[in-house]
């Protein structure tokens, strides 16, 4: 039971690094980037269960951020496959510009958090509302 | 429009088309008049397009102004006292004043954090309309803009409705849906020119997010989503109903995955509007972290997880092209899932990390909640459930034309026909069990009716129009008509069928003015009260102004030392703070339960218990409402027993039997004795026992109880009337300094 298991799992993976390796290279890089986004995402929060949660804001921020990029560049890489039939004619440049502008407003949000934490975090734990 | 053959449909330029005519000689005629209004259809229904919808909007705007017309500009009610004093801060010293807000005058002696306990999206909007016009230099008072606001937010709106309209169905859907939601009643309940309350705002900006999402997983752009993100923080931003839009959008996308209609687009719409929009609306102090803690927001955190996990193995089932690998892999990733996902779930609400649902929301789902725990909640009226009366009142033949309109949606089921129909039925559903939710439903059943109310019109005018002989069932399809009795589906004649649609699409049209009628007399006699004024009719049939509170108010501004404080119960804390300009004990914003049950225990006490409370809280003026001599039903006497439940709930000593006597709640002799002596009953009748409110009826009678009082001879030890107005509605008593001690 066991050594079919494993068979099974030895087979998948093999039939996965195939087929993966089939992909278009502009996609790979995308992916790569995808994979960076969620590992420094794992990162943060690795670091937020050791040292503490203390300030949120930042934590949040950041972690929000990563995963904000890995989802716009899956979304980047959704319309640009051209294998997916639904996005047609838009094309690398003309997403990447949409794409320019959710990262952009990403990094004004996260400032903003940031910066937030200075006046929200004093009075925060005063202005939740008793229920 | 109309089944006509356009062969300028195209649009294309002049010179083609004339040649395209040529084929079709026996239409037309060789003048040039016919040649030109030819040609220019499209441009006709273009036309016609902008100017209904011009006059959509014209006609929203004004239909709202009857309070302005008939009393003044200014404020209604309670709550918008309060946006009202928080946008004049924010014009007078500055956004970053505004945001950093500590009010010391409301909640004595307590305080409150205004700049992170409330949503600013109206005030901010007021101000930036305010600062426009007078970078314009049209130089208004920003209280003109205050009013203004919610018709001029509501005449936006309708401009959305034809988008989202047009975006379900077509361009005569939306049209219609503009039109019907312009003078809807359940939607100018709220935001009737004066209503500045959060509302007014937000059911536009909640229409616009549902309409740009709903774009975004139509065509799968980044920008819609971004748009749709954008929208979700305005909606933040302006309402605590926004619960609402982050339930209800992952509700959708899980009824897409369910049903299969998923695509690349879905993925790319909700993954962008979430995270986006959950950031941005993090900006808001108010909303602070909930959407990671509160359990309200868990369901579209768990969508979105749902969501990576299903595309994921989507990608790897297309790239394996093996059902067999497939399956184990699916095996492994489901159940590894799932376990994840259910250990961080209850690991996060057992630590109470995850907050539960609030007392606000879980009485949406469990209506016998409050009543038992949280009677604050359970007091106010609009938190009632719906009586099929109001339904009726509010939305008219929208109620029936509503099932007419979910048929036609799921004739032609698509991505935004399931939105709309999934929007009207939950809100429909949080309709019945709260009043006030009639307002969330309002635009989908405008929506929805308005599809039904195209889709038949389209029908009928299309058999109106048929040259050929193929016969169409003319029998519409669902409109409540009564003439649809006479369904025609004859066959074999032109002229009966063509009667048949001629005589329903007559009965459409009666529908639909009578429709017009019923709202405008609903908005004239019933929402256009600001509530701080008071009309009647008098005995020749003049009317009569009762204008009590803003007199108390002004005398309270002008006579009491600029640091008194008022006491006063919650409802009239707001008007108090804006227009008398003095501290307040507890206001509206009913954020500290104690404090409320503190004064409710205090109204309900015998007159030295009441005075030691009084004593702690500083408190030198105590205010009343009194409805006995004008007949007026919403003052104190009314409420008292919702003062004694509050103040019950958590001071034990106040027990409600003790002021019924059989169950029942009376004020005349029949009365229990705790009631003739306590303190509200004190203030309120206080030298009434010697006024004859009414010719025949002895002195002392009560015309709002219908009654004579049974406790005329009341005397005061530590309080003295301070003012009463001329109607006797509002009492204001001065709290006497402690006598000196001998």
């Amino acid at each position: 039971m066991v050594k079919s298991t494993s068979k099974d799992a030895q087979d998948l993976f093999r039939s996965l690094h195939s087929a993966y390796s089939a992909t278009p290279t502009n996609l790979k890089i995308i992916d790569m980037y995808v994979v960076f986004a969620v590992f420094t995402a794992l990162i943060q929060v690795a670091y937020m269960a050791l040292v503490g949660s203390f300030p949120f804001n930042s934590f949040l921020s950041g972690v929000l951020s990563c995963v904000g990029t890995a989802v716009l560049a899956v979304c980047l890489r959704i319309q640009v496959n051209k294998e997916n039939k639904e996005f047609k004619g838009l094309g690398f440049a003309g997403e990447f510009d949409s794409r320019q502008y959710a990262l952009v407003l990403l990094g004004l949000v996260h400032r903003d958090c940031e910066l937030g934490m200075g006046i929200n975090w004093s009075l925060f734990p005063t202005a939740n509302t008793i229920n | 429009m109309g089944g006509k053959q356009d062969p300028t449909a195209n649009g294309s330029p002049k010179s083609e088309s004339m040649g395209a005519k040529k084929a079709s000689p026996d239409l037309l005629n060789s003048s040039f008049s016919f040649k030109s209004l030819k040609l220019k259809t499209k441009q006709q229904e273009l036309l016609l397009r902008v100017s209904i919808l011009g006059l959509v909007y014209v006609l929203a705007f004004i239909a709202r102004l009857f309070s302005v017309l008939r009393y003044e500009s200014m404020i209604h009610e309670f709550d918008p006292y309060f946006n009202y004093r928080t946008t004049l801060y924010l014009t007078e010293k500055g956004f970053y004043e505004f945001w950093n807000w500590f009010d010391s005058e409301s909640w004595y002696p307590l305080g409150r954090i205004i700049g992170g306990t409330l949503y600013p999206g109206l005030m901010v909007t007021a101000a930036l309309i305010y600062w426009t016009l007078r970078f314009l230099r049209f130089f208004v008072h920003i209280r003109e803009v205050c009013v203004l606001t919610a018709p001029f937010f509501a005449s936006n709106t309708t401009i959305v409705a034809y988008f989202f309209g047009k975006e379900i169905w077509d361009t005569g859907a939306g049209l219609v849906a503009a039109a019907l939601i312009a003078i809807c009643p359940g939607y100018i309940s709220r935001s009737v020119a004066g209503s500045y309350d959060n509302e007014a705002v937000a059911i536009f900006a909640l229409l616009l997010t549902f309409y740009l999402f709903v774009k975004a997983v139509k065509t799968g752009s980044l920008s819609w989503a971004l748009g749709s993100a954008f929208g979700y923080f305005y909606m933040v931003s302006a309402w605590g109903g926004y619960v609402f839009i982050i339930n209800l959008v992952p509700l959708y996308v899980l009824v897409l995955l369910i049903t299969g209609r998923y695509s690349m687009r879905l993925y790319v719409a909700y993954n962008c509007m979430y995270i986006l929009g959950m950031l941005l609306a993090m900006q808001i102090r108010f909303v602070g972290f909930q959407h990671v803690q509160s359990g309200e927001h868990m369901g579209a955190m768990g969508v979105f997880l749902l969501m990576q996990v299903f595309y994921f193995l989507d990608w790897v089932k297309y790239q394996l092209n093996d059902t067999k690998l497939f399956q184990t892999f699916l095996r492994i990733t489901v159940t590894s899932a799932i376990l994840v996902g259910g250990i961080a779930l209850g690991v996060g609400t057992a630590s109470g990390y995850i907050s539960p649902w609030t007392g606000r929301f879980y009485s949406l789902l469990d209506p016998t909640y409050a009543k038992d725990h949280i009677p604050i909640i359970a007091s106010v009226s609009e938190h009632q459930p719906t009586a099929w009366s109001s339904f009726m009142f509010d939305y008219h033949i929208l109620l029936f034309l509503f099932p007419a309109g979910l048929y036609f949606c799921f004739k032609r089921l698509s991505d935004a026909t399931i939105f709309i129909v999934m929007y009207g039925l939950t809100s429909l559903y949080f309709a019945g069990v709260m009043v006030r939710l009639i307002l969330v439903a309002t635009p989908a059943v405008c929506l929805i009716s308005a599809i039904a109310v195209s889709a038949t019109v389209k029908n009928l005018t299309s058999l109106l129009r048929t040259k050929q002989k193929v016969p169409q069932t003319g029998s519409t399809k669902g409109v409540g008509s009564s003439k649809s009795s006479s369904k025609v589906t004859l066959d074999q004649s032109q002229p009966f069928q063509k009667n048949g649609a001629i005589a329903l699409l007559v009965g459409v049209f009666y529908l639909l003015s009578r429709y017009a009628i019923h709202c405008t007399w609903v908005t004239s006699e019933a929402y256009s009260s600001p509530s701080i004024v008071l009309a009647a009719r008098g005995a020749h049939g003049n009317r009569i102004i009762f204008d009590d509170y803003r007199e108390a108010y002004y005398w309270l501004r002008q006579n009491t030392p600029t640091d008194a404080k008022v006491m006063s119960w919650w409802d009239y804390g707001y008007q108090i703070t804006a227009m008398g300009n003095r501290t307040v004990i507890v206001d509206n914003n009913t954020w500290n339960n104690t404090h409320i049950a503190t004064v409710g225990r205090a109204m309900s006490s015998y007159e030295d218990e009441a005075y030691d409370i009084m004593r702690s809280l500083d408190v030198n003026y105590v205010l009343v409402v009194f409805g006995g001599v004008t007949g007026y039903s919403s003052d104190d006497i009314n409420k008292f027993l919702w003062m004694v439940r509050i103040g019950g709930g958590v001071y034990p000593v106040i027990k409600e039997p003790d002021y019924l006597v059989n169950g029942e709640f009376r004020v005349d002799k029949g009365a229990s004795p705790k009631m003739l002596n306590c303190l509200m009953y004190k203030l309120c009748y206080y030298r009434f026992g010697e006024l004859v409110t009414e010719y025949g009826k002895p002195t002392g009678y009560d015309r709002a109880r219908g009654v004579e009082i049974g406790n005329k001879d009341i005397k005061l030890e530590h309080l003295e009337e301070a003012y009463t107005t001329s109607n006797w509605i509002v009492r204001i008593y001065r709290v006497k300094p402690p006598t000196n001690r001998l």
